[in-house]
Order: C-alpha cells, then sequence, then structure tokens
C-alpha cells in the first residue's frame, strides 16, 4: 500500500517524467507544460481514489494519459494536404514495374540494442516528426496513444480503414527508409 | 505468386490489419525465397516493437534529454495553480 505525497514533492519527484511523457507524446512543449498542470490538478481532486495498487508515478502517469487523450479528442486539426499521391509516387521509386525492389538495403544487426541507446531514440523521434505532416499526426494517434481506429479516421477525415491501413503502412516504410538512414546504415546510397 | 510490392504492403499493414489465411500462405511462400522481403519484415517487427516500448515510456527512453526537462518557470506557473 502506497500512500500519497503531497503535490509539491509530485511536481518535484515527477515533473520532468510527466512533462517528457507528454512532450514526446505531443511534440509541443507549452502544451506539454499545460498536460503536466492539468495533470496535477486532476490528481489533486482524486487523491481520494487513488487506491495504491500502483506506484505514485504510475498513477500520475495514468492520470496523464487520459489528459493526453481528451485533448487530441478535442483538439480542432487544420486541413491538412493528403500525402498519398506524394506517397505512390515513393512507392514507384521503390519498385519496378512488375513489383520487384527497385532499392537494395542492408540488414540490421542486432536492433534491439538499440532501443537501449539514448541517441537511437532521439533520431527515432525525429524521423516521426519528419513524417508527411498527415501520415505524422495519424502515427502519433493510432501508433504512439492508440486511439480507436474509427475515432482516428474521424479525427483525421480518412474515409475508409482500408485508407487508413495504407496510410500506416507508408508511414511505416518512409520510417523503416529514416531509421536506415539515419541510425542503421548512415552510409549506404540508398536512391532516394 | 504475390510481388514484392504486395509482400511489402501487407507485412507493413499487419497488425493493424489482419490477414487472412491466404495472404498469410502467400507471404510465407514469398519470404522463403525473397531475402530482401525477408529482410524488410524483420525490420518491420522491429519498428513496432521500437514503438511499442517507446510508447509505454517515452520518458524512460530519453531520460538524459536536456531539451526537455520541466522549465522552472513552468514549475512556478504550476505551483501557483496548484495552491490557487
Amino acid at each position: 500500500m502506497t500512500t500519497l505525497s503531497n503535490a509539491d514533492t509530485w511536481l518535484e519527484l515527477y515533473g520532468n517524467d510527466l512533462y517528457r511523457h507528454a512532450f514526446f507524446r505531443v511534440h509541443d512543449a507549452d502544451l506539454a507544460e499545460d498536460l503536466v498542470q492539468e495533470t496535477l490538478l486532476a490528481a489533486l481532486k482524486a487523491r481520494e481514489g487513488f487506491a495504491g495498487h500502483s506506484s505514485e508515478k504510475t498513477w500520475l502517469i495514468g492520470i496523464l494519459k487520459h489528459k493526453i487523450i481528451d485533448h487530441f479528442r478535442k483538439s480542432k486539426r487544420e486541413q491538412l494536404v493528403d500525402d498519398i499521391a506524394i506517397e505512390a509516387d515513393r512507392q514507384q521509386d521503390r519498385f519496378d514495374a512488375s513489383g520487384h525492389w527497385k532499392v537494395q538495403f542492408a540488414e540490421w544487426h542486432n536492433p534491439d540494442k538499440s532501443l537501449e541507446q539514448q541517441q537511437f531514440w532521439e533520431i527515432f523521434n525525429i524521423c516521426i516528426k519528419h513524417l508527411p505532416a498527415r501520415l505524422a499526426e495519424l502515427y502519433t494517434l493510432r501508433e504512439l496513444n492508440d486511439l480507436p481506429t474509427d475515432e482516428v479516421c474521424k479525427l483525421l477525415d480518412i474515409s475508409t480503414t482500408n485508407n487508413m491501413w495504407v496510410m500506416l503502412s507508408r508511414a511505416r516504410m518512409r520510417l523503416r527508409d529514416c531509421l536506415e538512414n539515419g541510425w542503421f546504415n548512415p552510409t549506404s546510397q540508398q536512391e532516394q | 505468386m504475390l510481388s514484392c510490392k504486395e509482400v511489402s504492403e501487407l507485412v507493413s499493414q499487419y497488425p493493424e490489419r489482419l490477414l487472412s489465411f491466404r495472404e498469410q500462405l502467400g507471404i510465407k511462400m514469398h519470404l522463403m525465397i525473397c531475402k530482401l522481403c525477408s529482410r524488410f519484415t524483420r525490420q518491420m517487427k522491429f519498428i513496432a516493437r521500437a514503438t511499442n516500448t517507446f510508447m509505454d515510456h517515452p520518458e524512460d527512453c530519453l531520460d538524459h534529454s536536456h531539451a526537455t526537462q520541466l522549465s522552472d518557470k513552468a514549475r512556478e506557473r504550476i505551483k501557483k495553480a496548484l495552491y490557487r
């Protein structure tokens, strides 16, 4: 059974963790600060409900996750250009007319070791940010924040689930290219 | 026989889009003879693992990042809001 510390201590102990958690999910510093504040205010109100089953930090991060999803649900999004045409071009660069690979790429050696490395995550994060705008939003909502498919389609105005699958596939292929060039094989000559 | 383009599309849509038995079989047969698509598939699986790891605890993945600390100014502001 864990008991709760006061709000000052929360800010002291978990302020940075909460902030970073929010920042890497929403990619906006001001918004991340606001989310930390909302989380701590909500936590103050919900003190009585803390069952002590988890650590304080886990409890606070749980509240933060809800706040982030609320934010995505409420926020108005700008009309973004559909990137699908650009992506169709890129597919032509990857495959020839008969559907064979036009590009060569090397094996990634021991990739799981990267998961423990700070620099890898920095590159990973940059790669997500550099996806075309709509794909970045989709990746953030569906993959990083786990919003349900139907909700993501509605929020991003994607007409069919099938389209969303295709877009996700393009986002992952882009991420693959970016991780390859930025981390695994930075010297390899890839056709762009 | 599925083409490399089709296989890469299918494996990069998984697990969002669940694959039919026919598709799974088609992919398996293709991967047995295609080195590049096997490589691509392993890389896609890695990207899925990385995404899950990051999604669970982004704050732990990047905990030394100096650019992402809660500023003193923000701390003061939040403190004020907490004791209003």
